[in-house]
C-alpha cells in the first residue's frame, strides 16, 4: 500500500508544480502569454484526473495565474472539488483559490453551503479557520443566510451581506467583547467598529462597555479601534463626549505610541466638534490638541507631518482661531517637497484667511505658483486661490479691484484647466459687485485687446480662452463703463476670434451688438452721424465671418444680427433715430440665477413630465433635422449676399423674433434677462414704428463695401498696447500697500476713488470697499435652502445596515434562520394510530440551550450589578422612586392583563427570550410572570443604565432626578410600545391626578378580567368541539380580544373573524372603550396597507383616507366597530401599522388626539377549526398532500395537559381530533384551504413537542412559531 | 475596512494580490496598474499616505504603502482604518514574512505566493485586522504547516527531494528585504 502511494507520488513528481510554473514563466519572458496558454492546457488535463493531489496542484497553479489576470472562473467546480478534500493540505489550497476567485455571484457557490458548514463545525480549528477566511472573501447573500447561524459565534463578515442576521446576532457579538482572549476581543471590537460606521446610533448602548475597555485595555490596536468608534459615536450623544475628554486627554499625555496619540487627538476633535455648540470651556483641550499636532507637524517624519496637517484641518472647521496662530508652520509646509503635504497645507490655508491676511496669503500662493512645477499641482493651487477668495460669499475680500487683478493675473498661468472657473468668478464678481464694474470692464477690455496671447495654440487646448467668454460678456453687458468702446469693438472683430471655440464666438457676436447699440446711442446723442454709419458699416462688413462659422449657434446669431444691422442702416439713411430701440433689445438688469433655481421651479398642475407630448417618431423619419438644416442654410445665404436681400415683412420679422427668442431660450449660454425685462423687450419691439415705414418705402441697402482702414487700424492697435498693461504682481502689491496704509490711519475715511460704495467693518476695522450683491433669481415661493437634505447614497451596498435598529427588542420572527427541512433526526418514539411520522428535532436547536444558559447566567449577574448601582442612585430621592414604581406597576398591569397583546406587539424581547430560553429554565410558579417582569426590568435597567452612565459626570445637577424620572417614564412607555410623542410626557405629568384615578379604574378593570379568565376554562371545553374561532357572544370573553392600543383617553382591543365563504377577507372587530370622562367623537381608523393586506375603504377613497368609526363615545362607554381587510396571501403573519385619530370634547373645547398602533394578524387568525374525525385525519395524512413538516420543542408553564389542549384549540383556532393520554392531534383548515395537522405530546420531562404537517411550508413555520408563543403565555 | 492588499515590485509586477471587495480580473489589473503608477513616482522620503486613487471606493479611500527594497506593500483602506495602525500592520506583515522565510526577498514571494497568502490570512480576514501579534501568527502558521507535513507523510518524501534538486539551480537570491527598524508601537 505504502509502496503504491510512493509510486503514485513519484509519478506526480513529473507534473509541473507551482514553483515550476513560476520558473517557467520567468524563463519565457518574451512569450509569456504563449507559455501560459500551454500551461493552462496542461492544467485542464490535470483537472480531469481523479487524483486529488494532481487536482490540488493544478488549482494552486491556477491561483497564481489568477493574480496575473487570467480568468479562472471556468475551474470553479474543480476548486470546490479540491476544497471538499478531507486533507488539510488540499483543502487549504482549495480555499485559497476560492477566496481569490469566487465572489458572491459565482453560481457554484450554492454547492458549497454544506461543505462549509461541515468545515466550520469541524473538530480541528484549522479546518474551521480555513473555511472562515475563505468565507470572508466570497460571502454571498444566500450563503450568509444559510450559514449565519454557524458562523455567528466566530465571524462577522456575513453580517454585511445579510443584515437581517444582525439583530439576533448582536447579543453574541456583545458577549465577545468581554471575551478573555484578547484576540477575540479585538476582532469583536473590529467588527462592531465596522458596523458602527453604517449606523452609529445602534451602538450607543455599548458605550459603557467600550469605555471600560478603553480605560483597561493595553492593546493599542484595540484602543485605536475603540477610540475611532467613539469618534463616530460622539456626534450622536454629546454627553458621551464630555465623559470621554478626560481619559482621552490622559491618554494623549501618557502614550508614547504615535498612532494612538493621533487617534486620540482625532477623537478629541470629534468630541469638541460635537460639543462646540453646547460647551464653551474646552479651550484647554483644543490647545492641547493643537500643541500636540504642532509637534507632529514639526516632526521630521513625513507621515506624521501629513497626519498632523490632516487633523489640523478638522480642528479648523470649528476652532479656526486656535489654528490660525500656527500660520507660520503651515505656510512653511507649503514649501515641503512632498506634494501630499503641500496639498494638505493648502486645505488648511482655506480656513485660515481673514480680512487682514487674505492678500498676504494669496500673494504667497501666487509666488508659489510661479515656482511650482507640474501642472496638476499648479491647477490645484489655482483652484485653491479662487476657493479661498470666494469662500462664504467673498467674505474676506475687502477690495475687489485687487481680486479682479488677481483673476486677470491668473489667466497668465500656463496650461491651466481652470479657465472656466476663472471665467465664472469674473462674471460673478462683475455682476454682483456693482461698484467694481467700471474697473472690471476696463480690465476685461484689456484682456480682450490682448486676446491673441490667450488664443495661442497651446493655451487654446487648455481652456484658458474660456476667460474671453467672461470678458466679452462683461464688456458687452456693462458697455456704459467702457472708455473706448470703439476700440474694443475692433478688438472683438479681429479675424483671430474665429479660431475660438463656438460658444465663445457666440457670446462675442451677442456682445458685439450690445456694444454696437451703446455706440449707436452715444453717437446719436453727440449727433455724430458719420461715426454711426461707419460703425454700422464695419459691423456689416465683419460679421459675415461669424455667419460662416461652422458652429450653428454662432451662425444663427450672426445672421440675425446682420439682418438687424442692415435694417438699422436703412433707417439711419432715412435719419431715423434708432439708438433707443436697439438699446431696448438689451434693456434690463441681469441677476445671477441661484444654482438650485431650476430644480425648484414647481411642476405646473396637470403636467406630466414623463408623458410623451407627441408619440416619439419612428427612427427612419428624420424629417426634423433636415428642416432645421434647411432653415439655417437659407438664413446663411441671405446673410452672405445682399443682392438676394428683400425687405423683411412684418410676419417675417415676427417670425425671426420668435426664432431668436426660441433660440435664446434653448441656448444654455445665453444669459436670459429676467421676466419683467423680457416683457418690456417685446413691448418695445412691437412699438417700433420702423416696421411700418419699411413696408411703404423699400430702401436700397449699400452692399458689402469694405472699409479696410478701420479694421486694419483696429487690428493694429492691439499689439501696441502690449501685455504690460494687464495689471500683474506689481499692481496687486499696490492694493496691499494701500490696505496697510489704510490700517495705519484707520479712522481717517478716505474718499473712495470713483465714488465707490464703501462699508466699514467694525470687527477688524478693515474697510470693505465693495458690497457683494446677494440677490439671486429663484422661482416664486422657493427659498435657497429648502429641500436640500442629503440623501443616503443609494449605491451604498451596505445601506441596509443603516436601517437596522438594534435597540428595538427582538421580534419573535427575528431569529437566525434555521434551515428546518434539510436536517432530519428521527426521534425513536413511534406515534400511535395517527400515522404521524414527523418527529424532527434540529441539532442546532439542541445545542442552543447550553450556551444560552451560560450566557444567561452572567447576564443575570450583570443585571444584579446594575440594579445595585441603580438602587444607590435611586436612594437619593424617595419621591422619584415612588413615581417609577408607580409607572412600573402600570406597566406590569398591562403585562399581566394583556400579555397576549404584549407578545404580539413587540414586547418582543421578553417573548423571544422566553421562547428560546424556556427549555433551560424550570417552569416558574403560576400567576406571577417573573420572566416578563425580568425582561421589563432588564429593558428598563438597560435604558436607565446608559442614561445613568452618561449623566454620571454632571451628578450634582439638581435637574438630574427629574432626568432619571423622565428616562424611566420613557423606558416604561417604550415597553408599552405606545409611540407617543415627547410632548405627551409633559402632559402626563400635568395630568398626574387624572392618571391616578384612571389607574384605579384600570385596576377594577383588571379584576373583572381576572374573574372572566377564571371562568374561561369551562368555555374552552364547550367550544372545543364546535367552532372555537368565532365566538359570536355579544360580549365575548376578554381573552380572545387582544389589546390594540391605549392612551389615557381610549383603549382599543380587537379580535379577528373569518368566514369560509370569503377566502380573501378578514374582519377585525375593534372595541373602543372611552377611559376618560369626556366625550370622544370623530374617530377615524386607518392602517397603512401592505401589499398583501389592505383595509377595505369607502369607494373612491385613497389609502391615506381612514375609515370613519360610525359612532361617538360618551364618557366611559364602549362600542364595537368592524373593519374588513382584503388579503392575498395568508401564509405569513401580518403586522400593520395604523393610527386612530379622535376628538376630545370637553368644556374647554375640542382637541385632536391620536394613537399609533400595530395590528397583528397572525396566521392562526385565518383558521377555522373545521371538525375532523380520526379516520379522515389519517386519510389526509396518508394522502401525501401535506408534504411539509416541521417541529418544535418547548416548555410551558401549564403542567395540565388539558389546559394545553384547550389553549391550542382556542388560540390556535384548531379542532381537536383525538386525545390519548398526553398526546393530542389537532386539525385546522384555513380560509384558503390550507390544511394543518398538529401532534402535541407532553414528554415525561414536562416539555412539549409539537410536530406539524401542512400543505404549505411558510404557513406551517409561522404557525408553529405562533403556537410556541401561545403555549408560553401564562 | 481594508479593501485590498497589493504587493508588487519596482516594475509594477504583481507579487501578491488580495481583494476583499470583488472586482473582475481586468479591473484588478487596472487597480494594480493605477496604484503602481501613483506609488512609484513618489520619493522614498515622502509620506506613506496617498489619496487620489480613483478606482476603489471613491473619496473615502486611502492608499497606505511601504517600500522595501524591490517591493511595494500597498494597503488600500477606507477611513475607518487608522493610518499609522495600518503602517504598523505592514511592518508586522513583512517582519512575519521575514521570520517565515528567513531573510525574505522578492523571490520568496514569487515562488511561495501560496504561503504568503496563508500568512496574510492569519493577519487579515475579510478586510478586518484579525491578529497583530507576530508570535501568535507564527505559531499558528507553523502548526498548520506541521499538519500538512503529517498528512503528506511518507508519500511527500519523493516530491520534497525533487523540489530540493530543482532548487539547487536557483540563482543566488539577491538582496533580502532590508527591514528597517521602526519605532514599533506594540
Amino acid at each position: 500500500m505504502a509502496l503504491k502511494k510512493v509510486k503514485g507520488s513519484l509519478e506526480r513528481v513529473l507534473d509541473k508544480d507551482l514553483q515550476d510554473l513560476v520558473r517557467g514563466i520567468r524563463k519565457h519572458k518574451d512569450n509569456e502569454a504563449k507559455y501560459i496558454a500551454q500551461c493552462i492546457d496542461e492544467i485542464k488535463q490535470e483537472l480531469k484526473q481523479d487524483n486529488v493531489a494532481v487536482k490540488a496542484n493544478a488549482v494552486a497553479k491556477l491561483t497564481y495565474l489568477e493574480m496575473l489576470s487570467y480568468d479562472i472562473s471556468w475551474a470553479a467546480f474543480n476548486i470546490i472539488e479540491v476544497m471538499s478534500s478531507p486533507k488539510f493540505t488540499f483543502k487549504r489550497i482549495g480555499y485559497l483559490a476560492a477566496a481569490q476567485s469566487f465572489h458572491e455571484d459565482t453560481d457554484v457557490l450554492m454547492l458549497t453551503t454544506n461543505m462549509i458548514r461541515k468545515d466550520i463545525n469541524s473538530a480541528t480549528q484549522y479546518d474551521a479557520g480555513l473555511a472562515m477566511s475563505g468565507l470572508a472573501c466570497f460571502m454571498s447573500h444566500d450563503l450568509a443566510r444559510d450559514l449565519a447561524n454557524d458562523v455567528m459565534t466566530l465571524c462577522c463578515a456575513s453580517l454585511f451581506q445579510f443584515p437581517e442576521a444582525l439583530r439576533p446576532a448582536f447579543p453574541r457579538l456583545k458577549d465577545k467583547l468581554e471575551d478573555p482572549d484578547p484576540g477575540v476581543q479585538s476582532a469583536a471590537v473590529n467588527v462592531i467598529c465596522e458596523l458602527a460606521r453604517k449606523n452609529p446610533k445602534n451602538y450607543l448602548s455599548l458605550a459603557p462597555l467600550f469605555f471600560k475597555l478603553m480605560t483597561s485595555s493595553t492593546n493599542n490596536w484595540v484602543l485605536i479601534k475603540i477610540i475611532k468608534l467613539f469618534g463616530a459615536l460622539t456626534p450622536l450623544e454629546p454627553r458621551l463626549g464630555k465623559k470621554l475628554i478626560e481619559p482621552l486627554t490622559n491618554l494623549i499625555h501618557s502614550t508614547s505610541a504615535m498612532s494612538l496619540l493621533y487617534e486620540c487627538i482625532n477623537t478629541v476633535i470629534a468630541v469638541l466638534i460635537s460639543l462646540s455648540s453646547g460647551m464653551p470651556n474646552h479651550s484647554a483641550s483644543i490647545q492641547l490638541c493643537v500643541q500636540k499636532l504642532r509637534i507632529l507637524i514639526e516632526d521630521s517624519d513625513q507621515n506624521l507631518k501629513y497626519l498632523g496637517l490632516l487633523a489640523m484641518g478638522r480642528i479648523l472647521k470649528t476652532h479656526p482661531k486656535s489654528v490660525q496662530s500656527h500660520k507660520d508652520l503651515i505656510l512653511q509646509c507649503l514649501d515641503d517637497k512632498d506634494e501630499s503635504i503641500r496639498l494638505r497645507a493648502l486645505d488648511l490655508l482655506y480656513g485660515m484667511v481673514s480680512k487682514k491676511n487674505l492678500m498676504e496669503i494669496v500673494k504667497k500662493l501666487m509666488i508659489h505658483m510661479d515656482k511650482a512645477e507640474g501642472t496638476q499641482y499648479r491647477d490645484e493651487l489655482l483652484s485653491k486661490i479662487i476657493q479661498i477668495c470666494s469662500q462664504s460669499n467673498y467674505q474676506y475680500i475687502t477690495n475687489f479691484e485687487w481680486y479682479v487683478s488677481i483673476l486677470v493675473e491668473l489667466t497668465k498661468i500656463e496650461g491651466t484647466r481652470h479657465g472656466k472657473l476663472i471665467a465664472s468668478q469674473m462674471l460673478d464678481v462683475a455682476i454682483r459687485v456693482k461698484a467694481i464694474r467700471h474697473f472690471a470692464v476696463s480690465q476685461m477690455a484689456q484682456l480682450l485687446d490682448n486676446s491673441h496671447l490667450l488664443v495661442g495654440s497651446a493655451m487654446h487646448r487648455n481652456g484658458i480662452c474660456e476667460v474671453l467668454y467672461a470678458a466679452a460678456w462683461i464688456v458687452g453687458e456693462f458697455s456704459e463703463h467702457l472708455y473706448d468702446p470703439r476700440a474694443i469693438l475692433d478688438a472683438m472683430l479681429r479675424s483671430r476670434v474665429t479660431s475660438l471655440p463656438g460658444h465663445i464666438q457666440g457670446v462675442y457676436v451677442q456682445n458685439i451688438i450690445k456694444l454696437y447699440s451703446f455706440i449707436l446711442l452715444k453717437s446719436e446723442k453727440d449727433d455724430d452721424k458719420e461715426d454711426m454709419q461707419e460703425t454700422t458699416q464695419l459691423l456689416i462688413e465683419k460679421l459675415p465671418m461669424f455667419a460662416e462659422s461652422a458652429d450653428l449657434e454662432v451662425q444663427e446669431r450672426a445672421c440675425s444680427i446682420l439682418q438687424l444691422l442692415k435694417y438699422v442702416l436703412k433707417l439711419q439713411a432715412k435719419e431715423v433715430e434708432v439708438g433707443e430701440e436697439v438699446a431696448a433689445l438689451f434693456d434690463g438688469e441681469l441677476n445671477p440665477v441661484a444654482p438650485k433655481a431650476q430644480r425648484k421651479v414647481p411642476v405646473p398642475e396637470g403636467l406630466d413630465l414623463d408623458k410623451w407630448i407627441n408619440e416619439p417618431p419612428s427612427e427612419d423619419e428624420d424629417e426634423n433635422p433636415i428642416e432645421a438644416l434647411f432653415v439655417s442654410d437659407e438664413h446663411g445665404s441671405m446673410g452672405q449676399s445682399s443682392r438676394k436681400y428683400e425687405e423683411p415683412t412684418e410676419d417675417e420679422l415676427r417670425r425671426r423674433r420668435d426664432m431668436r427668442r426660441q433660440q435664446q431660450e434653448n441656448n444654455p449660454h445665453y444669459l436670459r434677462p429676467d421676466s419683467p425685462s423680457k416683457k418690456k423687450d417685446s413691448a418695445y419691439m412691437n412699438d417700433i414704428p420702423v416696421a411700418k415705414i419699411d413696408l411703404s418705402v423699400p430702401l436700397h441697402v449699400p452692399g458689402l463695401k469694405r472699409k479696410k482702414g478701420t479694421s486694419r487700424s483696429g487690428g493694429g492697435r492691439g499689439p501696441k498696447s502690449a501685455y504690460s498693461h494687464i495689471p500683474g504682481m506689481t499692481v496687486t502689491d499696490k492694493y496691499m500697500k494701500e490696505q496697510t496704509k489704510k490700517e495705519k490711519r484707520k479712522k481717517k475715511k478716505k474718499k473712495g476713488r470713483k465714488g465707490r460704495a464703501r462699508e466699514t467693518d467694525s470687527e477688524e476695522d478693515i474697510p470693505v470697499m465693495h458690497e457683494v450683491d446677494t440677490t439671486v433669481d429663484m422661482p416664486e415661493g422657493a427659498t435657497l435652502s429648502d429641500g436640500e437634505e442629503e440623501r443616503m447614497d443609494p449605491n451604498d451596498p451596505h445601506r441596509a445596515l443603516a436601517d437596522i435598529d438594534i435597540d428595538k427588542p427582538l421580534e419573535s420572527s427575528e431569529t437566525l434562520p434555521v434551515r428546518t427541512h434539510r436536517v432530519v433526526n428521527d426521534v425513536p418514539q413511534s406515534v400511535p394510530s395517527t400515522g404521524l411520522k414527523l418527529a424532527e428535532t434540529l441539532p442546532v436547536e439542541e445545542e442552543k440551550p447550553k450556551k444560552k444558559h451560560h450566557r444567561k447566567k452572567d447576564e443575570k449577574e450583570r443585571k444584579k450589578d446594575r440594579k445595585e448601582r441603580k438602587k444607590k442612585k435611586r436612594a437619593e430621592s424617595v419621591e422619584e422612586m415612588k413615581l417609577t414604581q408607580e409607572t412600573k406597576e402600570e406597566a406590569e398591569n398591562n403585562l399581566m392583563g394583556y400579555s397576549e397583546f404584549d407578545t404580539s406587539q413587540g414586547g418582543g424581547e421578553a417573548d423571544d427570550e422566553l421562547s428560546r430560553e424556556s427549555p433551560a429554565t424550570p417552569p416558574p410558579t403560576p400567576k406571577t410572570p417573573p420572566e416578563d417582569e425580568d425582561a421589563t426590568d432588564a429593558k428598563l435597567t438597560e435604558l436607565d443604565d446608559i442614561n445613568f452612565w452618561l449623566s454620571a459626570t454632571d451628578a450634582p445637577k439638581p435637574g438630574e432626578a427629574e432626568n432619571l424620572k423622565e428616562a424611566n417614564e420613557a423606558a416604561v412607555e417604550e415597553l408599552e410600545e405606545r409611540p407617543i410623542e415627547k410632548h405627551k410626557k409633559k402632559k402626563e405629568k400635568k395630568a398626574k391626578k387624572e392618571k391616578r384615578e384612571k389607574k384605579e379604574k384600570k385596576k377594577k378593570h383588571r379584576k373583572e378580567e381576572e374573574e372572566k379568565e377564571e371562568e374561561e376554562p369551562t368555555t374552552f371545553e364547550e367550544v372545543v368541539d364546535n367552532e372555537p374561532a368565532i365566538t359570536e357572544a355579544p360580549l365575548p370573553p376578554m381573552s380572545s380580544y387582544k389589546l390594540l392600543g391605549e392612551s389615557e383617553f381610549i383603549k382599543m382591543t380587537y379580535e379577528t373573524r373569518v368566514s369560509p365563504t370569503q377566502p380573501q377577507q378578514v374582519i377585525v372587530s375593534v372595541i373602543f372603550s372611552n377611559l376618560s370622562d369626556k366625550h370622544l367623537k370623530s374617530l377615524d381608523f386607518n392602517v397603512m396597507d401592505s401589499l398583501n393586506t389592505k383595509l377595505t375603504r369607502e369607494h373612491g377613497a385613497t389609502p391615506h383616507d381612514g375609515v370613519k368609526v360610525p359612532f361617538q363615545l360618551p364618557p366611559s362607554a364602549a362600542n364595537e366597530g368592524q373593519f374588513a381587510f382584503t388579503l392575498q396571501n395568508i401564509t405569513m403573519n401580518q403586522k400593520l401599522k395604523g393610527t386612530l385619530t379622535y376628538m376630545i370634547k370637553d368644556d374647554e373645547g375640542t382637541t385632536c388626539e391620536k394613537i399609533d398602533f400595530k395590528l397583528l394578524l397572525p396566521v392562526s387568525a385565518y383558521f377555522l377549526g373545521a371538525p375532523c374525525n380520526s379516520d379522515r385525519f389519517a386519510e389526509l395524512l396518508g394522502s401525501g398532500d401535506l408534504s411539509f413538516k416541521s417541529s418544535i420543542n418547548l416548555t410551558t408553564r401549564d403542567t395540565e395537559f388539558s389546559h394545553i389542549v384547550a389553549k391550542t384549540c382556542f388560540y390556535g383556532h384548531l379542532s381537536l381530533v383525538e386525545r390519548v393520554n398526553n398526546t393530542a392531534s389537532f386539525y385546522g383548515c384555513s380560509i384558503q384551504q390550507h390544511h394543518v395537522c398538529l401532534l402535541v405530546k407532553q414528554l415525561p420531562s414536562g416539555s412539549l413537542s409539537v410536530d406539524g404537517k401542512s400543505s404549505n411550508d411558510t404557513l406551517l413555520s409561522s404557525y408553529l412559531d405562533e403556537i410556541k408563543n401561545i403555549l408560553n403565555q401564562p | 475596512m481594508i479593501k485590498a492588499i497589493l504587493v508588487f515590485n519596482n516594475h509594477g509586477k504583481p507579487r501578491l494580490t488580495k481583494f476583499f471587495v470583488h472586482y473582475n480580473e481586468d479591473m484588478q489589473q487596472q487597480i494594480i496598474r493605477e496604484t503602481f503608477h501613483l506609488v512609484s513616482k513618489r520619493d522614498d522620503n515622502v509620506c506613506n499616505f496617498l489619496e487620489g486613487g480613483s478606482l476603489i471606493g471613491g473619496s473615502d479611500y486611502k492608499i497606505i504603502y511601504r517600500h522595501y527594497a524591490t517591493l511595494y506593500f500597498v494597503f488600500c483602506v477606507d477611513s475607518s482604518e487608522s493610518e499609522l495602525g495600518i503602517l504598523d500592520l505592514i511592518q508586522v506583515f513583512v517582519e512575519t514574512l521575514d521570520k517565515c522565510f528567513e531573510n525574505v526577498c522578492e523571490l520568496d514571494l514569487i515562488f511561495h505566493v501560496d504561503k504568503v497568502h496563508y500568512i496574510l490570512a492569519e493577519l487579515v480576514m475579510g478586510g478586518m485586522v484579525l491578529e497583530t501579534n507576530m508570535t501568535e501568527i507564527l505559531t499558528r502558521n507553523e502548526e498548520q504547516n506541521k499538519l500538512e507535513k503529517q498528512e503528506a507523510g511518507i508519500s511527500a518524501a519523493p516530491s520534497r527531494a525533487v523540489s530540493a534538486v530543482k532548487n539547487i539551480n536557483l540563482p543566488n537570491l539577491p538582496s533580502n528585504i532590508q527591514l528597517p527598524n521602526l519605532p514599533s508601537f506594540r
